[in-house]
């Protein structure tokens, strides 16, 4: 992935260029809005990451800009304003996703790969298949090796999402926000007991994991461990 | 009909009301007063006449006896502008005088009439005329009238009483119309006015009271108060930058000790290691937890930022939240029980709701477990009135009434649960979402227990935003 990151913040930036760039990403780093606005402009990205204070020009009015002039290429707004308003304020001038500083590396990392990986898949798929797990959107049916796993709605749903994005890691707070449709912030980590709920239900009688957990990050499903 | 009731509850048209009651009672008694008097001077005078043309006819009865006297009337009454003259014989016949038909009895009783009475003069038959006189009787059966008519002073009296009468109506309707046309401008510009002043106490400091540029009262008082606002508007936005920049510049390098702690972790090679900056990035995340919550309560309490609210069912988010916690209370080995009739709609930001509701059943699961049996957890939604309540309750120790109100406060932590998770912010922010959405928080005894109980309005100054629109 290509990945334009607009940050005033040297450190911040730098730390965020290393960190994508070990994650496998191409990166470029613009210190202002305006020259933030003018490479992003220049050049076709896979995903933008934007603060939201910068001097010259605000992160909200650079992708509000781009939005203007048709361009659909995602942006990650980062932000040390995590009220639920500005949030809002933020996916309403054209961000696609609201990251409230300070975030996790982890988070940052997870969040951007689902959102730059999104443009590929135009298409929207009916049914996922992870391993010999299948999931059909239309019929709401899941099966383990040709099984029938019997989920509640919200059970289904968690899953939908997890195999929707298989492959890739996927951070508590974004099940949350997918699946629940919440942002606030549970004092208790509620997500971790449903997952643990849901995995009982697809691999108790199997031997191979599907649902893993990533030490600091989240979940991903996957084939291989 | 409402706007009538409303109008007269108004305290000018009250007010004018009292004065209009009082003038006209003070207008009544002065034209009571002054038409009374005048008559009395009018009708003193006659009868003064009356008794000097009486005293001269005397006198000339005394020169010219009965001839003389009969003469002198007669005379007297073909005057132009002549009062009242009779003589009548023993028997009652006329003999001279103007006057050709009496009151009966006016003639049976010498001395003053006391009464007015009614007569047609000589030559007007039909057409009566009120009068005063003196009747005198003679030695001889002879009776002798003397009088002044009265229909002036009479006509005087009508015209004042009528007049008055037209001018009490004519005050009464216009004033009428002007209460009216003044106490509904007033009580509109009233009502815009705190249209606009629940907005502003709802948060929207950006809000003013309108100036309609008539430069009275209204305006002066609004112009000083849109001041007063624009100043602490200015203090608020103050404060926001501070509060704002505080998080721009505290939490970015906690994010970036965080960072560094978590690339650290995965570039470690012991165990151990790995476990100690496990707890570095925890013990960053409950700071940031904290920072967080601090952060949301003091921009909820000061209201510089008005919250978007929505039209959200109230049950719809309990029963999300509940879904929620659900497992995490199974786990605990403890029930979540939810009670609601129906869909409960508030104008509220389902975000903050859903925060809340959180919070309180995440501290009724911690803190509301019974030393003995299983804990026991009750969400229940109810509507009362102008409200949807939601209350939780839990079967656990509760919290003692004198240390209610203290675990509001920020940071204050009950001695038993100091021990368990938390940063004693939870019920603090519970209390800031209550305020800003208009609502109360209250903490009550379940027996045993703790229920927490938040009432949220159903509608939000629904009269502000009805009275809104211009009429």
């Amino acid at each position: 992935m290509r990945i334009l990151i607009i940050e005033d913040d040297r450190e911040t930036a730098s730390y965020l260029l290393k960190a994508l760039k070990e994650a496998g990403h191409g990166a470029d780093h613009a210190a202002d809005g305006e020259t933030g606005l003018n490479m992003a402009e220049g050049r076709d990205y896979d995903l933008l990451i934007v603060d939201r204070m910068l001097p010259k020009r605000d992160g909200l009015s650079v992708i509000a800009d781009l939005r203007k002039s048709g361009s659909h290429t995602p942006a990650l707004i980062l932000s040390a304003l995590g009220q639920v308003d500005d949030r809002v304020e933020g996916l309403k001038a054209g961000g696609d996703d609201y990251l409230t500083k300070p975030y996790a590396m982890s988070e940052l990392l997870a969040r951007a790969e689902v959102l730059g990986r999104r443009r590929s898949t135009g298409e929207v798929e009916t049914s996922y298949k992870v391993g010999d797990l299948e999931l059909d959107r239309l019929s709401h049916e899941v099966r383990r090796a040709g099984k029938p796993v019997v989920l509640q709605p919200r059970e289904f749903r968690l899953l939908e999402y997890l195999m929707k994005h298989a492959g890739q890691v996927v951070t508590r707070t974004m099940l949350l926000e997918n699946v629940w449709d919440y942002h606030f912030d549970p004092q208790t980590n509620v997500i971790d007991v449903h997952i643990s709920r849901l995995r009982s239900k697809i691999e108790r009688e199997f031997d191979r994991p599907l649902l893993h957990t990533v030490r600091g990050s989240g979940y991903i499903m996957r084939e291989d461990s | 009909m409402r706007r009538l009731k409303a109008l007269l509850k108004m305290t000018a048209v009250r007010l004018s009301a009292v004065y209009f009651l009082i003038f006209a009672f003070g207008a009544v008694g002065l034209v009571y007063y002054v038409t009374n008097t005048a008559s009395d001077i009018i009708e003193s005078q006659a009868r003064a006449g009356i008794v000097e043309e009486k005293a001269e006819l005397a006198q000339i009865y005394r020169l010219a006896g009965i001839v003389g006297l009969v003469r002198s009337i007669d005379r007297r009454a073909r005057q132009p502008g002549a009062g009242l003259y009779l003589a009548t014989d023993a028997t009652g016949r006329i003999i001279a005088g103007n006057v050709e038909s009496l009151q009966a009895g006016v003639l049976d009783e010498a001395g003053s009439t006391p009464d007015a009475f009614g007569y047609s003069r000589y030559g007007e038959t039909g057409v009566y005329h009120k009068a005063i006189a003196d009747v005198v009787s003679l030695p001889n059966g002879m009776r002798v009238l003397v009088g002044r008519d009265q229909s002036d002073a009479l006509r005087f009296r009508e015209v004042v009483q009528s007049a008055l009468i037209l001018a009490l109506a004519a005050m009464g309707g216009l004033a009428l119309i002007a209460w009216f046309g003044i106490g509904r401008r007033a009580l509109r510009r009233l009502d815009r006015m705190s249209a606009a002043s629940s907005r502003i106490l709802a948060g929207d400091l950006g809000e003013r009271l309108p100036v309609f540029g008539a430069g009275d009262e209204f305006d002066r008082l609004s112009e000083n108060l849109n001041t007063l606002l624009a100043r602490i508007a200015l203090l608020q936005e103050g404060l926001r930058q501070v509060s704002d920049n505080i998080a721009h510049d505290l939490k970015t390098p906690l994010a970036r000790l965080r960072s560094k702690a978590e690339a650290a972790q995965q570039a470690a090679e012991s165990d151990e290691t790995r476990d100690n900056l496990e707890g570095i990035i925890g013990d960053a995340d409950t700071m940031i937890r904290t920072f967080d919550a601090l952060l949301m309560i003091s921009r909820v309490e000061a209201g510089s930022h008005p919250i978007q609210k929505t039209t959200v069912d109230l049950t719809a988010i309990a029963g999300d939240v509940a879904e929620l916690y659900e497992p995490v209370a199974e786990e605990a080995g403890a029930a979540l029980e939810f009670r609601a009739s129906g869909p409960s709609k508030i104008a509220a930001s389902r975000e903050l709701v859903a925060q809340a509701i959180s919070n309180l059943v995440d501290n009724a699961l911690k803190y509301g477990r019974p030393h003995e049996g299983a804990a026991h957890v009750t969400i229940a939604i109810e509507e009362t009135g102008s409200d949807a309540v939601i209350s939780v309750a839990d079967n656990g120790p509760g919290i003692p009434e004198d240390k209610r109100p203290r675990v509001l406060e920020r940071f204050y932590r009950l001695d038993e649960s100091r021990t368990l998770p938390g940063s004693g912010l939870g019920l603090s922010l519970v209390q800031a979402i209550a305020r800003v959405h208009g609502g109360r928080l209250a903490l009550e005894d379940a027996g045993p227990g703790l229920k927490v109980v938040l009432r949220l309005p159903k509608h939000v100054k629904d009269r502000a935003s009805h009275d809104d629109k211009p009429n």
